[in-house]
């Protein structure tokens, strides 16, 4: 390619015009507040920031009691999935140019999960349903070396590998938020993870606590895992699977 | 938290503060949730009553973000010795490697590589089936003479990928985890076992540590017959950094206000592709994969530098080079302040097979396609070589070569050293499986040997003020303007270059980021989730590791691997073909360095390779 129009390339985010952006948190602290409230922030931000520098903005500048978890701040740990005017989202994958800034970024803790403090909630439940479906390669033979695993086989289930366990997809389910018993989509994909896995012996029983009435027949097919994923899995389409595998057997 | 029998405490007590702590009791404490924790914890777990405690949930843990893979010689593609990975290990490293460390890495990397598939973790495949591998920087056929296809991969999520088996294999073996407990203090007991009295006079073990929860404010000690660190690294010294904001240096932190020493602490590792003004990392499979970096007139500038293996020469070397493009006026972009990562030969459908997620990381954040555009990138602060000073066994050492019982180190926070004062990629994937997996092994045998340390009076109690002071912290200093002074003055003054003013003026900038830091003020004066004290702490942390690191490089007076000093250009194998051992000798908090670090030196193990002039 030609070199010449290296001119054109973005500038770095310091030659971008900043803008005073509003944030409505909606704060909790069970040892002060007897309920939610949301609370305004007015904070400067740059097009080329993302939702959680403004968050770290107003930890760092304007109240350090705001608290909220984060870590790697490009998307790959999964701390940092919360609602953001009214979508799950990761705050470290939301660009500010990416929302309309004229209004107000609403921001609260993910739904269906116990509130514990602002932006966190307790994760336990989550991990729980993701422990029970055996997230685990169950194999019996022992190898000298690698088992073999065409790349065919190895794409099978590889949408499903992308899981960061954020639960950006759970808690983005109507099921899930009248329902805490049902596994959620987290738990769903993870198990799909393995039920595809050529080298797996346990798709069955994974089907089979799938198969529970707080299982894979809960869904109701509406799209809100796949819209939430942060990472771009098509959630329902692997719970349609996993259905699938239940009525007819690992194809 | 899991609540079960096994993670629920001994004892509780709450003091008339109202602060409650609560009493534990296991063989072995992990401290650490990423990939040498983990690891660690799979092959203790079994053997021994195990938990591990970690700041975050394991699968946040950085490990995770790693990309491009793990290096083995497993020869899957093409002819490969574990003597060559030895090899260029020990080069990669400028030489400052012990090489019986090196050897270990090499050898056992093609089991760690083998029990990790064995346990499910889905490598790319090649059409036969078996593991892939690709190129990546300074992995060599036949000592240097081409690149060759050492690092096992899945795709670009290498580590997300080790982190996410491990994790599910901790599961499977029902490790206990304290998630979201944050160590603040190791045990240390005089030694009285038999095995002492033996040794050196008033040998110190392990006891166990202190955590403090975040989630209800309350105090846990540990008491534990064998202590794992395996915390991780501490890049948030940096402001340009492919370092999660978390990576503050805890474990090395608590291990220097010990006393232990520190080893090789100023080699810093600057990876050459971090998105440019984010620091995000692109990972070298990128060029591995064929991809190429070019100054702003188009040049491959990597043909100059190192004609051989070009831009799949280490790190430090394309770092350097990188910012000696930019400076000498050659960089890209309306300020010529950086280079380019062309991937656009390479193809969509290789970017979207093999490099699908820096793919995605450049249209995120830089709104560059990297299949039509070259992706603007600069060095970012990414590993460091130095740490927690440990043996092969990963035992911690005391001083040169005493042995302290009870206590171990994995990972990045450690140095074994197999990375010498460079590493090169897909080595700490490895490392943090091979001697994770020698941790936990070492830790198990030595718990199922001893018996359980008496414990101190009151073990918690430096912990319970440690907190109590820093909730009633009401001074006028922001902690996060000490910490971006900080970060800013290290990336100005302690990065890919350095000289003996510019570390004196950030040792000087760290002197009074230090006494701002004994004025802050702390806002959420709460028990649950504060993460404002939290922030407090790390900062704590921060300051002592970025002191230690200059003082470090100050003393090193020649350039080598990833420490490159501008008044003194050539590596010094006559002075300085040795470790750097810091020792802390007074007040950990004193502002002034000279009365509180001493700097000594350990001998370089040498078997097979005398340095040579490092040329690719």
């Amino acid at each position: 390619m030609s070199m010449t129009d290296t001119a054109a390339l973005p500038a770095a985010a310091a030659e971008v015009p900043s803008f005073t952006c509003t944030f409505i948190i909606r704060r909790f602290d069970p040892e002060k507040d007897a309920e939610p409230y949301w609370q305004d922030f007015d904070v400067e931000m740059f097009a080329t920031d993302r939702v959680l520098d403004g968050l770290h903005k107003i930890k760092w500048e304007l109240d350090g009691s705001l608290s909220f978890r984060r870590s790697c701040a490009h998307g790959i740990c999964g701390s940092d999935a919360m609602r953001i005017n009214g979508r799950n989202r990761l705050a470290c994958k939301t660009l500010i140019k990416d929302l309309d800034v004229s209004e107000p970024i609403y921001v609260e803790a993910i739904k269906g999960l116990p509130l514990e403090k602002d932006l966190i909630v307790d994760m336990e439940p989550f991990f729980e349903s993701y422990r029970q479906v055996q997230p685990f390669l169950v194999a019996s033979d022992k190898p000298e070396k690698e088992r073999l695993q065409s790349p065919e086989d190895r794409a099978r289930f590889d949408d499903t590998t992308k899981c960061i366990l954020c639960a950006a997809c759970t808690s983005s389910c109507p099921v899930f938020w009248t329902d805490g018993q049902y596994f959620g989509p987290a738990a769903i994909v993870n198990a799909h993870r393995f039920i595809f896995d050529s080298r797996d012996e346990a798709a069955q029983v994974r089907l089979d606590i799938l198969n529970d009435k707080e299982g894979v027949w809960r869904c109701r097919t509406t799209f809100n895992c796949s819209e939430a994923c942060p990472r771009g899995i098509e959630v329902t389409k692997a719970i349609a699977e996993v259905k699938q595998a239940t009525l007819r057997g690992r194809p | 938290m899991t609540s079960s029998e096994q993670t629920s405490p001994l004892r509780s007590e709450t003091d008339d503060n109202g602060i409650t702590t609560h009493y534990h009791q296991f063989d072995v404490v992990i401290v650490g949730a990423g990939g040498a924790g983990m690891r660690a914890a799979i092959e203790a777990g079994p053997h021994a009553k195990t938990a591990v405690i970690s700041k975050l949930y394991p699968t946040r843990s950085h490990t995770g973000a790693a990309q491009g893979g793990m290096a083995a010689a497993l020869a899957n593609i093409e002819e490969d010795s574990w003597e060559w990975h030895t090899f260029d290990t020990v080069k990669g490293g400028d030489y400052l490697v012990d090489q019986d460390a090196a050897e270990i890495l090499a050898k056992e990397a093609i089991d760690a590589v083998i029990d990790l598939e064995n346990m499910g973790l889905p490598f790319n495949r090649s059409p036969e089936g078996k593991i892939d591998q690709r190129r990546f920087g300074g992995h060599t056929r036949d000592h240097g003479k081409a690149p060759v296809r050492r690092s096992c991969y899945a795709a670009d999520r290498t580590g997300h990928m080790i982190l996410q088996t491990l994790f599910q294999n901790c599961v499977k073996l029902g490790i206990n985890f304290f998630n979201e407990f944050y160590v603040l203090d190791l045990i240390m007991v005089d030694d009285k076992s038999k095995r002492a009295k033996a040794g050196k006079p008033k040998p110190r073990r392990a006891a166990g540590v202190v955590a403090y929860e975040l989630a209800t404010g309350d105090i846990h000690v540990f008491h534990a017959k064998s202590v794992v660190f395996a915390t991780g690294g501490f890049g948030k010294i940096y402001k340009t950094t492919s370092n999660a904001h978390t990576l503050t240096g805890d474990g090395v932190g608590i291990i220097w206000r010990k006393g232990i020493p520190l080893e090789d602490m100023e080699f810093f590792q600057f990876h050459p592709t971090g998105l440019a003004g984010l620091g995000i990392l692109l990972t070298e499979g990128a060029r591995g994969e064929g991809a190429i970096l070019r100054n702003a007139s188009g040049e491959r500038f990597m043909e100059r530098y190192a004609p051989t293996i070009k831009d799949l020469a280490p790190r430090d070397i394309i770092a350097r080079c990188m910012v000696q493009e930019v400076a000498e006026g050659r960089g890209a972009g309306p300020n010529k302040d950086y280079v380019l990562l062309d991937c656009t030969h390479l193809g969509a459908e290789v970017l979207e097979t093999k490099l699908p997620d820096i793919t995605e990381f450049a249209r995120t954040y830089l709104g560059v396609d990297p299949v039509h555009e070259p992706v603007p990138v600069m060095p970012t602060a990414h590993y460091a070589m130095g740490g927690i000073p440990t043996n092969i066994k990963a035992e911690v050492l005391a001083d040169n070569d005493t042995v302290i019982p009870g206590l171990y180190a994995a990972g990045e926070c450690a140095c074994v050293s197999v990375h010498g004062s460079n590493r090169l990629g897909t080595n700490s994937l490895l490392d943090i499986n091979v001697f994770g997996k020698r941790a936990g092994r070492y830790s198990v045998e030595y718990a199922n040997d001893a018996e359980f340390p008496e414990m101190p009076k009151d073990p918690a109690a430096e912990v319970r003020s440690m907190i109590q002071t820093a909730l009633q912290a009401d001074g006028g200093e922001r902690l996060a303007s000490i910490r971006k002074e900080l970060q800013e003055e290290m990336d100005k003054n302690a990065q890919v270059f350095r000289t003996e003013q510019s570390l004196t003026d950030v040792a000087g900038t760290i002197h009074r980021l230090r006494e701002r830091y004994k004025n802050i003020g702390i806002h959420d004066r709460g028990k649950r989730y504060n993460t404002d004290l939290l922030e407090a702490i790390e900062l704590g942390f921060l300051l002592d590791i970025a002191e230690v690191v200059v003082a470090s490089a100050k003393n090193r007076k020649e350039s080598r691997g990833g420490h490159m000093r501008d008044d003194y250009p050539e590596r010094d194998d006559e002075n300085f073909m040795v470790h750097t051992m810091a020792y802390l000798t007074g007040d950990a908090k004193s502002a002034n360095v000279e009365d509180h670090i001493s700097i000594d030196w350990k001998p370089v193990v040498i078997t097979n390779y005398q340095p040579m002039e490092r040329k690719y």
